[in-house]
């Protein structure tokens, strides 16, 4: 058995000294995917720092039209007060059960970086910046396709530390939905997140699950915002969309994957996964404008 | 490493390898073998404990993350040989068979109580969705978490 060590500082500069003088350092927070590493031996590192006090951490705040999220905010804590932004609040009502929406955190999905991980397909459908700090004060803000660039990598350098998230806040609806065997304690086999920003006329669209990391369907989007453009849906939500069109875009949605076959499912399902997504979403999203509309 | 931890109302501390997690240190080195060692990935809530006053898995907190901190576990429910009346209605309820998951989920089922005192069957599902039993099909701890309920209003 080596010798570990665990380091445990109560201010983020405190952290980030820690982390600068021992970059190998392995942080930890919520612990739900850290401890089973350690636990199952997969992973002996020779020194880890845990996060988990770091006040700074553990915040939120609106920035300039912007909002910031911190690394360790768990999952409860946003299901419980985060209502402004219901994709976000969905994706983590869908994270593990009570006890690892309690300890999870946004920054442990975003260090681990799985292309599962259920917060991700927002972040990427927010647009989201990762920031990142490293010790003397020094940030550095990541849009998250540049940050997480494959089955668990980033490109975080080993002085740094996951502050948080970072996004516009856009105008529009929008949801978070996922596949898999049980509504707890599951791994998504697809997941999907669909934002409308009527204030831009843009749809986003971010799948999870279904590549080596979080994917866009660009195409998707802009086949989407188009139909909504020639229809007049954008100044008028009560104009109706055709079906063809819905079906179409949930088509080109699917064609965004490159899923693979694996224990939890095949590209074919997968495939045929995100197309049913996709269209849900969209109508979901389609009657909460006219909703608001009629209000 | 040395941690220091009130458990239960009580100080106490362990000698753990830095490694080692709450759970760990709760059966192999304080004795408390309430909490129960199944899966260690989070997966079955048998070892659920209360942290600062939160529903966690034992298994996924790293030992120092709990020192200077309360840790709550089941055998803080009974008085002496008088049981808890979430302990109670399990047994009046039959819920319990090979009683391996019943500590977790009588710990899962009291912070559910404490949050919410008439909670409906589709919130007791999603409440317990983190624990495990491979024996009763649930509908029998379904109904223990009722009987709770009504006790606790009485």
């Amino acid at each position: 058995m080596r010798i570990m060590d665990v380091l445990l500082p109560r201010t983020l500069d405190e952290a980030l000294e820690m982390k600068a003088a021992a970059p190998a350092a392995m942080p930890i927070a919520g612990g739900t995917d850290v401890m089973v590493e350690l636990n199952f031996d997969r992973r002996r590192p020779a020194t880890i720092l845990d996060v988990s006090r770091l006040p700074e951490l553990r915040t939120w705040r609106k920035e300039d039209g912007a909002f910031f999220l911190g690394a360790g905010v768990t999952y409860a804590r946003i299901v419980n007060d985060l209502t402004m932004f219901p994709a976000l609040m969905q994706a983590s009502r869908t994270v593990g059960s009570p006890q690892i929406r309690n300890r999870g955190t946004v920054g442990g999905n975003l260090g681990t970086a799985s292309p599962a991980g259920d917060a991700l397909p927002v972040l990427a459908a927010y647009d989201a910046e990762v920031v990142l700090a490293r010790a003397g004060g020094v940030t550095r803000a990541l849009p998250w396709h540049q940050f997480m660039v494959g089955p668990k990598k980033t490109v975080i350098a080993p002085d740094e530390l996951i502050l948080g998230a970072r996004w516009k806040i856009a105008r529009g609806p929008g949801s978070f939905s996922k596949v898999g065997t049980r509504n707890a304690m599951v791994i998504a086999v697809a997941s999907l997140c669909l934002l409308f920003d009527e204030g831009g006329r843009t749809v986003r669209v971010a799948l999870g699950s279904v590549g080596p990391t979080i994917l866009r369907a660009p195409d998707a989007e802009q086949f989407l915002a188009r139909v909504l453009h020639d229809a007049g849906a954008w100044d008028n939500p009560r104009v109706p969309v055709p079906p063809a069109a819905i079906e179409e875009f949930a088509g080109r949605v699917a064609q965004a994957g490159r899923p693979i076959d694996d224990v939890r499912g095949t590209a074919a399902y997968r495939r045929h996964a995100c197309t049913v997504l996709a269209q849900r979403a969209l109508t979901w999203a389609l009657s909460d404008r006219k909703l608001k509309e009629t209000r | 490493m040395l941690i220091r931890t009130n458990v239960n109302g009580e100080e106490r501390q362990a000698d753990v390898w830095p490694g080692t997690s709450l759970l760990s240190m709760l059966r192999d080195h304080l004795g408390l073998v309430g909490s129960k060692n199944a899966c260690e990935q989070g997966e079955c809530g048998s070892c659920s404990v209360w942290l600062d006053g939160e529903l966690v898995c034992a298994c996924l907190v790293l030992a120092a993350q709990a020192g200077g901190r309360d840790v709550r576990t089941v055998e803080s429910l009974a008085q002496g040989d008088r049981l808890h009346p979430v302990q109670k209605a399990f047994v009046d309820a039959g819920a319990v068979q090979c009683g391996f998951c019943t500590p977790g989920l009588i710990v899962a089922t009291a912070d559910l109580l404490q949050h919410d005192p008439t909670p409906g069957e589709e919130t007791i599902r999603e409440a317990l969705a983190g624990n495990l039993c491979r024996c009763t099909g649930y509908q029998k701890i379904i109904d223990a978490v009722r009987i709770a309920a009504e006790c606790r209003r009485a």
